[in-house]
């Protein structure tokens, strides 16, 4: 399955190279260092708070789940570092979407 | 390698009207060559178009419109700086001896598609450029102590520059007040703080150096050019360094014309939104890093026009295709001494920055007399 077959599904998945185990991102039919095929890791994977900003009463955080970042909703104001897991994703109106806690 | 300079320009006003592409470019196209009478379409090898319009095969019809016949006829789109990657385009077809003389011709319209990149995925549902733009603002205020009101001073000296523009979009001037008070788009973006999508036009003739010392009356010359592609997607930028394809076309550029960001009288800078401004000088060396605003600050007080003259992107507007275009333009007049009020005193090398994607490309030109 791919990347985003999972995404419509609700589930984040990290792609990674299945030759030389490297990240895969943005997500791909295949790796961006070696052309190699793609798998996907599932887990409860911890992101990282890069930054973020606010607009009106909600907020949007850059956010680093291991080498991916991502941009994703987050319903309170986060502080810079703090860990986060995603809990909500998907594919709306061909976009993905993302919202952490 | 062939020199290539610059011998004529066309520029449309840049407005909210609805003209389409076509239109706006064969508009640009005609004011160059009715102000310009010494270049003969005829004359013109290569024509091509800068633009993110979805409209097909542009440079054909411009070329059939405006009676040329290219050898070389096709469309060049990368976002905002769609410009000046067609005037690099259109130099080594020059450089190359491919081509002799050069038509360069830019447009869009104010709801182009090129103002958001529907493949960056990795933004989420945050795919307009605001969002990428607060991202900034709020890393570089964070990072080098900066205010809001601090950064205000953007739009309030490019505004004010805009003025005496008589083809930019804003017509007013705006106090650092007015800024603060304008629509928050988010917590750390104003509506003032933002270029606003127009529709516009801008024209160049580039030529090799025989045709420059034939055709132009006060030559400008094409001496560096840098350009760098970091990525596509934003989220691949380095946090801490934001503006990095900037700082490697900057460095590529001043090394090509062997000057320092010291040696530079006047530029055009992509300030995309208003925090783009400090973070490019910065990155293109002409302030140390954080210090960025302390040069617009002095500037703006001394009332020196060195740093975006026409107004900038948030000034003048920005239509996508023409912008690279337009700011060339710019800088080639003041370097001609032809910019009217906005005129620096005595130029003798400019620079042209302009970026796609929230930086994730840069183009850096060096112009000189
Ligand atoms: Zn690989």
């Amino acid at each position: 399955m791919s990347f985003e077959a999972r995404l419509s599904e609700g589930k984040f998945c990290i792609p990674e190279c299945t030759q030389c185990k490297k990240t895969v991102w943005p997500p791909s039919e295949f790796c961006n260092h070696c052309f190699g095929d793609v798998q996907l890791r599932e887990g409860d994977f911890e992101g990282k708070v890069i930054e973020f900003s606010q607009q009106k009463e909600g907020y949007f955080c850059l956010v680093e789940f291991e080498s991916i970042r991502i941009m994703a909703g987050i319903s309170q104001c986060p502080k810079l570092g703090q860990t986060v897991r995603m809990s909500k994703c998907g594919i709306i109106n061909a976009s993905y979407s993302f919202w952490v806690v | 390698m062939n020199r290539v300079g610059i011998i004529g320009y066309g520029i449309t006003p840049f407005t909210k009207k609805d003209h389409s592409t076509e239109s706006a470019l064969l508009e640009s196209t005609r004011r160059l060559f009715v102000e310009n009478p010494e270049i003969m379409p005829k004359e013109i090898d290569a024509v091509l178009v800068s633009t993110n319009s979805n409209t097909k095969y542009l440079s054909p019809i411009l070329s059939e419109m405006t009676g040329v016949s290219p050898k070389i006829s096709h469309t060049v789109e990368s976002l905002c700086s769609s410009g000046t990657n067609t005037i690099v385009s259109a130099y080594s077809y020059i450089a190359s001896g491919l081509a002799d003389l050069v038509l360069v011709a830019g447009a869009d319209r104010y709801d182009s598609p090129g103002q958001v990149l529907e493949w960056d995925n990795s933004r989420g549902q945050y795919k307009h450029p605001v969002f990428w733009a607060s991202i900034f603002s709020k890393a570089y205020k964070r990072r080098f102590s900066v205010s809001n009101e601090q950064l205000a001073i953007v739009p309030v000296k490019n505004h004010k520059q805009a003025k005496d523009n008589p083809n930019a979009l804003s017509e007013k001037i705006c106090t650092v007040e007015d800024v603060i008070n304008s629509k928050k788009i988010t917590k750390d973006l104003r509506l003032l703080e933002c270029s606003r999508p127009c529709t516009g036009s801008a024209s160049i003739v580039l030529g090799s150096e025989d045709m420059v010392k034939r055709l132009a009356h006060s030559p400008v010359w094409i001496t560096g050019i840098g350009q760098k592609t970091t990525s596509a997607g934003f989220t691949k930028n380095i946090p801490s360094n934001f503006m990095e394809s900037t700082k490697i076309a900057g460095r590529m550029s001043l090394e090509m014309s062997n000057k320092h960001a010291k040696n530079i009288d006047v530029a055009e800078i992509h300030d995309a939104f208003s925090v783009c401004e400090p973070m490019a000088l910065e990155a293109l060396g002409f302030s140390a890093d954080g210090k960025g605003m302390h040069t617009i600050q002095e500037l703006h007080e001394t009332d020196n026009f060195k740093i975006n003259p026409r107004g900038g992107l948030i000034g003048a507007g920005h239509p996508l295709g023409a912008t690279g275009i337009a700011q060339t333009i710019e800088v080639t007049q003041q370097l001609q001494s032809n910019a009217g009020n906005r005129q620096v005193d005595d130029p003798k090398v400019g620079l042209v920055h302009n970026m796609s994607a929230a930086a994730t490309s840069s183009t850096v030109l060096v112009l000189e007399t």
